[in-house]
């Protein structure tokens, strides 16, 4: 919500002045024939990507100097909207004149960058970058034809938002690094999810094997089953001792928050746990006292105790508990 | 030259409408409800306003015509009160719609589905018409309403709403339908079928935007959606919009006034684009002319998405219409389109050109020009009619 959602605008005004100029006037729309491609003592390469009923389809020749690998002269044809016209243009453009290797590292970040008229202002509206990415596909395409090689092996990692070329190891770790739970905190920190939508979720533009909801719910069971690791373990004796020292904290936050909190916030105090050590046989749980209770006598005395003998009792006869 | 055929999305307000307007702002601004002149003075034009509302759907005086925002609010109110009163207390559980309804029946549809009723949503033919029959196999003793429009914004398809209204009536559930692409462009008589509930909106027949209405039959009152100060009877709270009203009915009695016109002159001008455009080889149209709006074409154009053809169009200054939706977020094509069944291919290429009584002959002839040459720019980049070298095998066709 807010101002800018409100009324929207016309996709079309987003549209920078090179992406305007390449649609009306695509410098290299056009075909290489085998005629024209031997002339220049080059090899033809014709890759086809999209399809029409998708909404987006893209043919791209490439005339290479077989011994150099150079692209020579690269042409294409496009049925799309603007974007994907002035995508593929510009993608045309980039290839010529690099060698296969150089052109399969041109991605669709690079030619939506290419089509800017300011280094800062995007070319194009957001729901429109996924046009660019046609363009990085078809690329792969026939540099896999070209070198006889399956179009994967150029993908070092699954992409799972294409727009901002951000894959799935980089999303997992972000999540969990940042306890991530729903989606505008993905694109907040990532961007994935911020362009063309699809990959938020099944039902848009393009279908995908995993979506960011997927990603986020496979966090949250992981989280569940985590929790219910330590609720089945932490009968038994042993374990807790086991445990890795995160495992630990959480498992200790857990008690607290369950018997102890409570009873610490309506006298208008609370706690925190800083460390567990082990120490001997012991396991010495170091806290720290909040608000109120920093202060109470009975902080040293009978509160502690309470805390000391449900930890005990819950997790592991051997605890203790040191206030700091 | 400046071209508008986009008339299904909206129109330009007929300038006597304007006139009849114009009082109501500056120099007659008074509350209805008020008790002084300034009120007062208000009376006389809405009273002539609903008159000629009344009478343009020949809507008998015990039957009410409640006046709203839009036909968004119509509909809404409609399926929202159906709701609240017959689903919600469980009476009944379903409601029946076309697939083909605008968004703002659809969209309510799959609200009141998300709360746990059934709807059904029924299915468009090849030609992209509802089979009245079809009705009879959906609907339930637990079916509470069939919402089915008119006339389909998109292809412009008139729905056979006086045999679903008599399929409606033979089951005792109520009927409604949104007309807002059949006023002034088909004949509307409430009375000439069994309709219980009928949508419109002013400024898709040359009237304002921002008002609309909601023909209710006696003994169908709704649940109000909006609560407040007891307007219209108290069936929609609200200050009155005196100069939309006033709009509207002028509107509504000049669109009546130039049915006949629309449906001659109108759909000849039409006719004769619709001929030219399809001289063009790999074009289609998909709804029989004498089954469409007087006003409406919806025609594919092989080897070009939509949007391109619309910014060739827009180029030259003419302005149409697609539902497909490179540029919509969640919309994978033309929805119509896909509906009817349509080669996949064909899906993203279909461009909406709506006439008016406006639309003149020269502009007709211009757009005809324009749109030749837009075919031969636009499949000379496409990838449809691109060249390829003997032996290779295109990968186009498949989705990816």
């Amino acid at each position: 919500m807010g101002f800018d959602s409100l009324i929207g605008g016309t996709i079309w005004d987003e549209y920078s002045n090179k992406v305007t100029e390449l649609m009306n006037n695509p410098k290299n729309m056009g075909e290489i024939t085998e005629e024209q491609a031997e002339a220049m003592g080059a090899k033809l390469i014709v890759a086809d990507f999209g399809a029409e009923s998708c909404g987006d389809a893209v043919r791209l020749y490439w005339a290479v100097d077989p011994k150099t690998d150079v692209i020579l002269e690269s042409k294409f044809k496009s049925f799309g909207c603007g974007t994907a016209i002035a995508s593929s243009d510009t993608m045309a453009e980039l290839c010529k004149g690099k060698t296969v290797d150089e052109a399969v590292k041109i991605t669709n970040i690079d030619v939506e960058k290419a089509m800017r008229d300011e280094p800062d202002t995007p070319a194009v509206p957001p729901q429109k970058m996924h046009c660019s990415v046609m363009a990085y596909d078809v690329i792969k395409k026939a540099a896999a034809q070209y070198k006889g090689v399956d179009m994967e092996s150029f993908e070092e990692d699954i992409i799972v938002c294409e727009c901002a070329r951000v894959s799935l190891s980089t999303l997992r770790e972000v999540i969990r690094l940042n306890d991530l739970t729903t989606v505008e905190q993905i694109t907040d920190y990532t961007k994935a999810g911020a362009f063309c939508k699809s990959c938020i979720k099944p039902g848009g533009h393009e279908e995908k094997d995993i979506y960011l909801v997927d990603l986020l719910e496979e966090y949250e069971k992981e989280k569940m089953a985590a929790a219910a690791t330590i609720g089945n373990e932490s009968g038994g004796a042993g374990s807790f001792k086991e445990m890795t020292i995160v495992q630990k904290i959480k498992a200790v936050d857990k008690v607290i928050d369950e018997n102890i909190r409570q009873m610490l916030i309506m006298d208008g105090g609370d706690m925190e746990i800083l460390d567990i050590k082990e120490n001997g046989e012991h396991i010495d749980i170091y806290i720290r006292y909040l608000g109120a209770c920093s202060g109470c006598a009975s902080s040293s005395t009978g509160t502690l105790f309470a805390i000391e003998n449900i930890l005990k009792e819950k997790l592991d006869p051997n605890i203790r508990v040191l206030p700091i | 030259m400046r071209v508008y055929l986009d008339n299904n999305a909206t129109t330009i307000v007929d300038p006597h409408v304007f006139e009849e307007m114009e009082p109501y702002f500056v120099q007659k601004y008074g509350n209805p409800n008020s008790l002084h002149s300034f009120a007062s003075e208000t009376h006389p034009a809405l009273k002539t306003a609903m008159e000629k509302i009344y009478a343009g759907i020949h809507a008998p005086k015990e039957d009410s015509v409640v006046i709203t925002s839009c036909a968004t609010e119509s509909n809404n109110w409609v399926l929202k009160s159906i709701y609240f009163e017959q689903i919600l207390t469980g009476k009944k559980n379903h409601i029946v719609v076309s697939e083909v309804e605008h968004p703002s029946v659809i969209a309510t549809a799959k609200w009141i589905e998300s709360m746990g009723a059934k709807v059904t949503y029924l299915p468009i033919n090849h030609e992209g018409l509802i089979e009245a029959e079809k009705l009879r196999e959906v609907i339930t003793d637990k079916t509470a309403l069939v919402s089915i429009m008119w006339a389909n914004n998109e292809t412009g398809a008139i729905f056979p709403v006086y045999e679903i209204g008599e399929i409606c009536a033979e089951f005792g559930v109520p009927f409604h339908t949104d007309a807002v692409q059949a006023i002034g462009k088909v004949p509307v008589d409430v009375q000439a079928l069994n309709v219980d509930y009928l949508t419109f909106s002013a400024h898709k027949f040359h009237g304002p935007k921002g008002v609309g209405a909601l023909y209710i039959k006696k003994g169908r009152e709704l649940t109000p959606c909006f609560h407040g100060g007891s307007q219209m009877g108290g069936y929609r709270s609200g200050t009155l919009n005196v100069p939309g009203i006033v709009g509207m009915g002028k509107a509504m009695e000049a669109a009546v006034d130039a049915l006949d016109f629309e449906m001659t002159e109108v759909r000849e001008l039409r006719d004769m684009l619709e001929d030219a455009l399809l001289e063009i080889p790999d074009t289609f149209v998909v709804t029989p002319r004498n089954k469409r709006t007087p006003n409406t074409i919806l025609i594919s154009f092989r080897g070009i998405e939509g949007e391109s053809m619309l910014w060739d169009l827009n180029r030259a200054g003419i302005a149409a219409s697609t539902g497909s939706a490179c540029a919509s977020e969640d919309l994978e094509a033309n929805s119509v389109m896909e509906a009817i069944g349509a080669a996949e291919d064909l899906a993203h290429t279909a461009v909406r050109f709506s006439l008016s009584r406006y639309t003149t002959e020269e502009e007709i002839e211009y757009t005809i020009e324009v749109v030749k040459k837009a075919v031969e720019r636009l499949r000379g980049i496409s990838s449809s009619y691109a060249y390829a070298p003997e032996g290779h095998e295109s990968g186009l066709d498949a989705h990816h």
